[in-house]
């Protein structure tokens, strides 16, 4: 712990890392937790059966394969604005800000297509337990990733302003750690549910 | 305490009795010495006038003993009842002996469903013979009963014998007993399973070999 | 260090109007007020669930008093399901976590407010939607969910199993407001103590309430995910159509089972740690003497917690699980309890050669330690896999978990509001009517949950509405009638303390700065404490909590803002 001394009264005594940083993770912890539960369970059920690879061949590579890559780069240009906000590039923060909202709601459509030939197909989810597991799990990750877009949007919105990106730029770093995350849990979902 | 435990009537319910007072015995001590010492406290050490307890932090070793020794006997005897109460666990509820008679039990709302495979001795033939609620058992037999559910989990409970094992849909579950003493014992649904959970139940009936042979003649006239 | 400089120079400046003041507050002894009042509310609710159930117990099918009519058995379920959600979640929760994390933590730790004050009001705030959707699960057609607090699938998955038909949605949604609501309680009273803490106030300086609060909230938070994943897949099953528990469709009813279970024994510690550290402020002062064994105690609390979390599977023993697993799960569980010995030898030890003063605060923490205790043993037969083949779902574990959550809920919680009253609402609480409340609390305890133990050895199972069906518990009618009455009698006791409480919030006697000579920050400030906590510079802290009978001070006693006479042993 630090005793480095505030000119302020109180709140001397802290961890070395910031509050918002801590409280971030702390909540992805949890949130760790509740896909953890899921992916859990997807295996118990795989490796208690014959497998799934049937239906895992209905799973368009190339579309999950595409999502993937917009993810990986949606990452990408949200590092980039919080390294605009580093150096003070207002016009690059606000670029890079507006592309990750753009590749999330792309991956979104991309997702949405994806469910709709399914349905079509009458591969809904109770047609059998892979297809329970799928919608379930891409559709609680797929809530997680209109969340990111509209935290990102959200903090678009107040750095449109003059000075935003100066005042409330640091808000770049918590978003792109949840971003991160929804990535992260996308790189599980690909394999368990479109490579088998 | 122990009097209020329905009258054991199979072959391990004494074990299991003797687990449950062996457990009461520890915690017992356990108990009357902690609360013995906590009045104690209270009155021994009472406010009074110019008082001045001592200064006593327990954080370090010398004086954090007085708490780690007793620690060291509870852990101790946590191992004596894993040990002794692994014993028994194993014996009811892990394998268990080889059955002298099988049925099939199968809970459905709100009923026992019994199934008995005839003479032959095999489920899925003609002489296979299903009623509801009634589970009849020679004594001193080795009885297997088959667990299955058709909607809910269900509780498979026979008080008198000690034995419980849920029922649950899409498993077959084995469970056994072997009663000592012929009667006419309840079987409750101990898991809640909807509206008619309270009341939910069938009956075990325990012949002395003879009666068991006279039901099994009534109910396959002609074998 | 944005957070951090953020809140200390009161970054919200005192709010005015009636809304701001009391309603949309971001101060957090105002929403501390809030969890209290939600808590109490839904307490007075849950007791009345507890009359009807004790009442239809005790004479089946007769009509109720103060109901009006008989219940019939599926009430009685949706009863019973109603009586443990909100005890579980929506009294216990908000009353000790809640409610005392938030008023408490900022003013044991010296900050003036807690690190997310905003994402604090809106905790609260999601905690009152949950509320407001189990209240209008009561009036949705088909009644509210009916099928167990622990809501077992396939009977909760299908309407035409447990009867309940929007009732149970509405419930699962009131539960996952009520994850997300302490989700975000739980970030803000785990940053805060790590993040705010005044000048001197190092994490082993800490009070131990902060402690408890901090670990109980680290359980919940990493607990509670695979139920949530659980709660989606059952609402998935309830209205999508499909499996995940329904063995029909290739799911397994068991999977439920383990995700509730992996989160719900973490959430009994999630309850009981935060009125344990209550107990644990209040016994030394009282006493006067310094708590035995602070660094042993955080130890054990970390040890029992880790331990929590491999220990699930003693709920179902007998569930088909392969029994060859129920050994290993009954040693971890058996094991627990040399941790939570470690606590309750601490605390025996902390009153040993005191100056011991039976105010009311501290009749309610000793009273909760022996019921604690009692609670405790009492689970050692259920952790037992030979002795939960007979015991599993009977009085037995009824009586077992109701005499810990009791001790630890009401008992300490009694005791955390009588003790916190004058801080909280500056004035103080009537003596004598603290005393008999605490009389007829803890007897009226006994003499439920006592007996109750009995009605589980004579085998009556748990959730049944109508013991009379069955003949082998004939013996137990004139025992639960016995409780039944009893029962009446403790929830009576409880209007002498909705009087105690209520009326000294307006006449009882105004709070000096420190009524009980208490050693911890809060009671450096006035009573009620202003919006910023301290009307001056935050006090700076020279050592530990707890700093009586140091030896070499003048004093018995010494704050922990107050530095320590030269010579006092109080260093460490």
């Amino acid at each position: 712990m630090s005793t480095a001394a505030h000119a302020s009264a109180g709140a001397a005594e802290s961890t070395p890392f910031p509050s918002a940083k801590l409280g971030i993770w702390w909540f992805l912890a949890s949130e760790i937790m509740v896909f953890g539960g899921l992916i859990v369970s997807y295996l118990l059920f795989r490796m208690a059966g014959p497998g799934w690879s049937a239906e895992l061949h209905h799973n368009s590579t190339l579309l999950g394969t595409v999502n993937t890559l917009i993810l990986l780069t949606s990452s990408f240009t949200m590092v980039e604005v919080h390294r605009a906000h580093g150096r003070g590039e207002e016009a690059k923060f606000r670029l890079h800000l507006a592309l990750t909202i753009l590749l999330g709601l792309v991956f979104l459509a991309i997702k949405g297509a994806e469910y709709t030939a399914h349905i079509r197909e009458g591969l809904v989810p109770a047609k059998s337990m892979f297809w329970a597991f799928y919608f379930g799990m891409t559709g609680l990750h797929g809530l997680h990733v209109l969340g990111g877009i509209v935290a990102n949007a959200c903090l678009y919105a107040v750095a449109a302003r003059p000075g935003g990106v100066a005042r409330y730029g640091h808000r770049a770093e918590m978003n792109g750690l949840y971003w991160h995350f929804v990535d992260v849990v996308w790189i599980f979902l690909f394999p368990l549910l479109y490579l088998g | 305490m122990f009097a209020w435990l329905p009258e054991n009537v199979s072959t391990f319910g004494g074990d299991i009795d003797s687990i449950f007072r062996f457990i009461y015995y520890i915690v017992g001590f356990w108990f009357l010495a902690t609360q013995g010492f906590l009045i104690y406290c209270l009155i021994r050490f009472r406010r009074r006038p110019g008082r001045r307890p001592p200064y006593l932090h327990g954080n370090n070793l010398s004086q954090a003993a007085w708490i780690l020794l007793p620690l060291v006997i509870v852990l101790v005897l946590d191992l004596w009842i894993d040990f002794r109460s692994a014993d028994v666990w194993a014996k009811v509820k892990v394998g268990g002996p080889r059955p002298d008679v099988v049925i099939e039990v199968t809970g459905k709302q709100f009923n026992w469903i019994m199934t008995y495979p005839g003479p032959d001795g095999r489920f899925g033939t003609a002489d296979d013979k299903k009623v509801e609620n009634e589970l009849h058992v020679p004594v001193n037999k080795v009885v297997q009963v088959v667990l299955r559910g058709e909607d809910v989990i269900h509780s498979f409970f026979l008080p008198q014998l000690r034995l419980k094992q849920d029922v649950v849909p899409g498993r077959a579950i084995r469970a056994w007993f072997q009663a000592t003493k012929p009667g006419k014992y309840e079987i409750p649904c101990a898991e809640l399973c909807g509206f008619g959970h309270s009341g939910m139940k069938g009956w075990l009936h325990v012949h002395a070999e003879a009666q068991y042979k006279e039901w099994a003649r009534k109910m396959w006239p002609g074998s | 260090m944005s957070g951090t400089t953020a809140a200390a120079g009161g970054h919200h400046g005192e709010p005015g109007g009636f809304l701001r003041k009391y309603v949309f507050s971001a101060d957090h002894k105002m929403i501390a007020r809030q969890y209290m009042f939600i808590s109490l509310f839904w307490a007075a609710v849950g007791g009345y669930f507890a009359y009807i159930i004790r009442w239809q117990l005790a004479h089946p099918e007769a009509d109720i008093p103060l109901f009006g009519r008989p219940i019939g058995p599926d009430e009685y379920n949706a009863f019973v399901t109603m009586h443990g959600t909100i005890m579980v979640f929506f009294v216990a929760m908000p009353l000790l976590l809640a409610s005392f994390g938030n008023f408490l933590i900022p003013l044991m730790i010296g900050a003036r407010d807690m690190a997310f004050p905003r994402l604090n009001m809106l905790s609260v705030w999601v905690l009152g939607a949950a509320s407001a959707l189990l209240l209008l699960s009561f009036f949705v057609e088909g009644g509210p969910a009916a099928g167990g607090w622990t809501g077992y699938p396939p009977l909760s998955a299908r309407t035409a199993y447990v009867g309940a038909d929007k009732g149970m949605d509405l419930w699962l949604l009131a539960l996952a407001l009520e994850f997300a609501s302490f989700l975000m309680g739980g970030i803000n009273f785990l940053v805060t103590p790590l993040n705010m803490r005044t000048r001197g106030m190092g994490l082993l300086r800490m009070p131990l309430f902060v402690w408890m609060v901090m670990i109980a909230s680290l359980l919940f938070l990493l607990s509670v995910g695979p139920l949530v994943a659980g709660a989606v897949m059952l609402l998935l099953d309830r209205n999508l159509g499909t499996s995940f528990f329904l063995a029909s469709g290739g799911g397994d009813p068991l999977l439920w089972q383990h995700l509730f279970w992996f989160f719900g024994h973490p959430e009994v510690y999630v309850i009981l740690l935060p009125g344990l550290g209550a107990m644990m402020e209040v016994m030394p002062t009282f006493s006067r003497k310094t708590i035995f064994g602070y660094r042993p105690i955080i130890v054990a609390v970390l040890v029992a917690g880790a331990l929590s979390f491999v220990v699930w599977a003693h709920h179902q023993y007998i569930s088909g699980l392969d029994p060859r697993l129920a050994t290993p799960f009954s040693v971890t569980t058996i094991l627990i309890s040399v941790p939570f010995a470690l606590i309750v030898f601490a605390l025996l030890a902390t009153l040993w050669g005191g100056s011991i003063r039976l105010a009311t605060p501290m009749w309610f923490a000793v009273g909760g330690l022996a019921v604690f205790i009692f609670g405790g043993l009492t689970g050692i037969f259920n952790g037992s896999a030979a002795v939960d083949i007979y015991i599993h779902d009977t009085y037995f574990v009824v009586a077992h978990f109701h005499s810990t959550f009791f001790s630890a809920l009401f008992l300490a919680g009694f005791a955390a509001i009588y003790y916190w009253y004058p801080k909280m609402f500056g004035r103080m609480m009537n003596e004598a009517l603290g005393q008999i409340h605490f009389w007829g609390t803890f007897l009226f305890f006994l003499a439920v949950f006592v007996p109750m133990h009995l009605v589980g050895v004579g085998g009556m199972m748990r959730r049944i509405a109508n013991p009379g069906q069955y003949e082998f518990l004939a013996p137990l009618s004139g025992l639960n009638r016995m409780i039944t009455m009893s029962a009446v009698l403790l929830l009576l006791s409880q209007f002498f303390f909705a009087f105690n409480f209520f009326w000294s919030m307006f006449r009882g006697r105004r709070a000096p700065d420190n009524p009980w000579e208490g050693t911890t920050l809060e009671w450096t400030t006035p009573s009620p404490p202003p919006h910023g906590n301290w009307p001056g510079e935050v006090p700076q802290v020279h050592h530990p909590p707890y700093g009586y009978g140091l030896p070499g001070a003048g004093e018995d006693w010494v704050p922990q803002h107050r530095p320590a006479p030269s010579g006092a042993g109080a260093g460490r």
